[in-house]
């Protein structure tokens, strides 16, 4: 049978980019079934989405950074460190809360370009130096603390972020249903199929190769059926949160930039071979102070959607946020040779990761064991990237 | 020479994904000879030579592999080593950081018990040395060798695991003609020590000096095997081989036009390099007009490539003095950006390690350099990238299955022209070539010699570093002679013969 056959082959030769996809929806059935269908309850993919979060925005930045051949160890502290900044702006300045965003997203930003500038100016190993910023901002982050402890947010509006969901339009139709999210389900849904479409007839106008028709009806109904099903168990609890749009928001520019741009094919050229980048006339240190600059900034809004997710500042924050977005950043497929990787990969490998974690706490398995088979899938995922590299 | 075949590969066929890049291949070598295996870039050789020494395993191709008269299934490089089989790549796998003998029996150290036994080592590695005549300290780090002598070291290092194959992949590719001369003779002297040798290359000067016979390979066949005691390897034969055709002239035609339009110039240029703390270059001068090829002739590491950088924007972070004028107009380039900016472009010579981007595909290669052009407001038009992408596929006659395909995955001659590509499309006026023929093969050269004509034609100007002297008299309408990081002499090509420029290339 032909479809058989071309769906064989188009899995084959895409399995890196379907990979990750295909792994994730298999570990939500598994646990759908594992938990009785609670795994899959409006309530606790809302859950897992918010809870998803901060990591994801961080696995984003942490991509950039080893597309172009580093690393940033300093993110985590380096986000709880902004939240507790952000926490006492609001609590003991009393700065309106629209000052405190923007400003502190800034400090992230010229901060993450300390690194930046110790790695391109200075030519010191990334690992090093931000491991220094690790330890920096893990003393900073109690200092800040030390009088207060936990600090506490009573900002309504800051704290939406973490919690708070998109308002409906009140109508009496459907009742059960989130409406607006019902609505930006659908537009979703049809804005992906008609940029689909559009691809396939572009590349056919230069005789590219395009998917055989049955895959590409396929591969569309799949994905509308992801988003349309998303969108279903969403608007049967409370609708999108303020971090899931937060987030869209975020991967919306960060895949227009990294793959549309010129600045976004000078990062991937600088780490595809940054000898021939620079001879190009790419400013690689440029281009090494950006990157690391947009992670301090993403690290910034990482630790806002934390504090505001706890409505704290507290001293343990943003422990180990940088290995779970390294983690997120690996299982969605980035690579540690540079150059290959991309920003909506991340955001599914943070979805991976928090699904784990999600699906075993409902099934009650202890977090000793919750550690190893996150390392087991962390380990999995290097394996089959490196195992298909060369397809 | 005995008349039993020390080696013989029987109808191997390998494939990839898409492409049948061995098909039906046969190839008999005799014990002690040195036998030449030419073609085309993407002909095969590479391929046949990795299938030998195990890099694709047994059962990753068909076909029969029959060494010292028994079949062979090599599971990996080890096992055709331990057979007596030790090839030696183009890039060369010698750990610059350490030294001379601890490189040569890197992998199969001499031990006492556990521990590496250094003395032992260091005695072993004296001889190995004596062996292929390389009179240096073993002490010394590899880094602090020239290629020439680093080839020397590898295959040292080759030899010390007691091979009774050599095979040498474009071994002269980065040497210059006294080391050429040497490992010439060295070669000559292991085969009368008994080891055979398969040599790939594509200088059809070196095939007539050395090899007892010649193997041509195209498109993934055998096309014949010819014997050098017959007389039967003369270059028109080799040539109508390997491409299939005869071409009457290596080097187009064109006439030397004499513009007086003075567009570039360098003067008193002198460079320090604060790396290696010494002095480059030397108070040069130099100047090139509107339409003609410049050559830069001058040995290996006599400082060409360095002054062609220290010109494009200085990457390498050179103490720069002297005046640069483009145009008539005072320059000094900090970033290889502004001399793009400037009209300025330069091919480098390595264009794996500093040329492409291996994993990127062409369209994207090809418009690196000037993405500007092609976006607006910092947005990549991905149509008008296909369309110049195509263009220069079609203007340069890049061989590639479409413009999507990755670039480590074409072959030199045209990973050349895609490092071609990316510097025409920035519309220069100025091209810098750096080693622009190095490592393609005949038909590809042709193909580059012709371009670079059609390009001065229309008014562009080409600096062309060579270190091959019939090409730098082929193709320039002027030439200059550097030697120890001085500009030791201009020639008009009137005047130029092999003999002059290699008088002024040693001259230092």
């Amino acid at each position: 049978m032909s479809f058989m056959k071309d769906l064989q082959k188009v899995l084959r030769q895409n399995i890196r980019e379907y990979g990750m996809f295909i792994a994730l929806f298999v570990i939500w059935v598994v646990f759908a079934i594992l938990t009785d269908g609670i795994f899959i309850s409006s309530r606790n993919i809302s859950n897992l989405l918010n809870q998803t979060g901060y990591i994801a925005v961080l696995g984003i930045g942490m991509t950039l950074i080893i597309v172009i051949r580093h690393i940033d160890l300093s993110v985590g502290f380096l986000a709880g460190f902004l939240g507790a900044v952000a926490a006492i702006a609001m609590a003991f300045w009393e700065w309106p809360v629209y000052v405190v965003i923007p400003a502190v997203l800034l400090i992230g930003l010229l901060l993450g370009l300390i690194p930046g500038f110790l790695v391109a100016q200075m030519g010191i190993p990334a690992f090093v130096a931000t491991l220094a910023g690790f330890l920096i901002y893990r003393g900073a982050i109690l200092v800040v603390t030390e009088e207060t402890g936990t600090i506490i947010i009573s900002n309504d509006t800051f704290n939406a972020i973490g919690n708070g969901f998109i308002k409906d339009i009140p109508v009496s139709f459907l009742p059960e249903l989130h409406k607006v999210t019902l609505i930006l389900g659908i537009a979703a849904i049809v804005l992906y199929i008609i940029g689909e479409l559009n691809g396939r007839r572009t590349k056919q106008a230069y005789n590219f190769d395009v998917l055989p028709m049955n895959i590409f009806i396929l591969k569309i109904a799949f994905t509308s059926l992801l988003i349309g099903g998303m969108t279903w168990v969403l608007a049967g609890y409370n609708g999108l949160s303020w971090t899931v749009v937060v987030v869209f928001i975020v991967v919306g520019i960060y895949n227009f930039v990294s793959t549309r741009t010129v600045l976004g094919r000078h990062i991937y050229a600088v780490g595809g071979n940054p000898e021939a980048a620079e001879l190009s006339g790419v400013n690689v240190k440029k281009i090494t102070y950006f990157v690391f600059g947009q992670m301090g900034m993403l690290a910034a809004l990482s630790g806002m959607l934390f504090a505001s997710r706890l409505q704290s500042a507290t001293t343990t924050a943003g422990t180990l946020f940088e290995l779970d977005a390294i983690a997120a950043a690996f299982v969605g497929g980035v690579s540690a040779a540079g150059g290959v990787g991309k920003v909506t990969g991340a955001l599914i490998g943070a979805l991976v990761m928090a699904s784990l974690t999600s699906g075993m706490n409902l099934m009650g398995i202890g977090i000793s064991y919750q550690y190893m088979v996150r390392g087991a899938v962390l380990a999995a995922a290097v394996i089959f990237d490196v195992a298909t590299r060369n397809r | 020479m005995s008349n039993t075949p020390i080696l013989e590969m029987r109808n191997i066929t390998k494939e990839f994904p898409g492409v049948k890049a061995l098909d039906e291949v046969s190839f008999r070598v005799q014990e002690g000879e040195i036998h030449c295996l030419v073609g085309e870039n993407g002909a095969g050789k590479s391929t046949l030579m990795k299938v030998l020494s195990g890099v694709y395993p047994y059962g990753t191709y068909s076909g029969d592999i029959l060494f010292g008269g028994e079949l062979q299934q090599f599971d990996g490089i080890r096992d055709s080593e331990k057979t007596g089989i030790g090839i030696i790549y183009q890039e060369l796998a010698l750990v610059p950081e350490m030294t001379v003998y601890e490189n040569i029996f890197m992998g199969h150290e001499i031990t006492k018990g556990l521990a590496v036994d250094w003395n032992e080592t260091i005695r072993q590695a004296d001889n190995m040395l004596k062996k292929v005549k390389l009179d240096i300290n073993t002490a010394v780090r590899v880094k602090e060798l020239g290629v020439g002598k680093q080839q020397l070291v590898e295959i040292a290092k080759t030899l010390s695991k007691n091979v009774r194959l050599l095979i040498l992949d474009e071994p002269t590719s980065a040497l210059n003609e006294d080391d050429v001369d040497n490992l010439f003779d060295l070669l000559r002297d292991l085969k009368t020590q008994g080891v055979t040798c398969i040599m790939i290359t594509h200088k059809l000067k070196e095939i007539m000096e050395i090899a007892d016979s010649v193997t041509v390979l195209r498109d993934g066949k055998t096309i014949c095997t010819l014997d050098a005691h017959k007389g039967e390897v003369t270059e028109n034969a080799l040539i109508k081989h390997m491409v299939g055709r005869e071409i009457d002239n290596i080097y187009p035609k064109r006439e030397h036009k004499r513009s007086d339009e003075i567009i570039f110039e360098i003067e008193n240029w002198t460079a320090y390099d604060p790396a290696v703390e010494r002095t480059i270059l030397k108070n040069n001068n130099l100047n090139v007009k509107k339409g003609e090829i410049v050559g830069l002739s001058g040995l290996m590491g006599s400082g060409r490539t360095e002054l062609a950088l220290s010109i494009f924007g200085n990457p390498e972070g050179y103490h720069v003095e002297g005046n640069l004028r483009v145009y008539g107009k005072k320059q000094r380039f900090n970033h290889p950006q502004e001399a793009i900016n400037a009209g300025v472009a330069y091919v480098s010579e390595d264009r794996k390690r500093n040329g492409l981007i291996l994993i990127q595909d062409v369209k994207q290669n090809v418009t690196l350099a000037n993405l500007r052009e092609i976006a607006k407001r910092g947005v990549v038009d991905d149509n008008a990238e296909i369309k110049i992408a195509n263009e220069f596929k079609s203007s340069l006659n890049i061989k590639t299955p479409s413009i999507e395909q990755k670039v480590v995955n074409l072959s030199g001659g045209n990973q050349q022209k895609v490092s071609l590509a990316k510097w025409l499309f920035v519309k220069p006026n100025i091209l810098i070539l750096d080693e622009p023929t190095r490592g393609i093969d005949v038909g590809a050269k042709y193909e580059i010699y012709t371009i670079m004509n059609q390009l001065v034609e229309q008014g562009m100007s080409i600096i062309m570093i060579s270190s091959e002297l019939p090409e730098i008299l082929g193709m320039s309408d002027r030439v200059y002679i550097v030697s120890s990081g001085e500009i030791t002499g201009e020639l008009p090509i009137e005047e130029a013969t092999q003999e002059k420029i290699m008088h002024l290339a040693t001259r230092n």
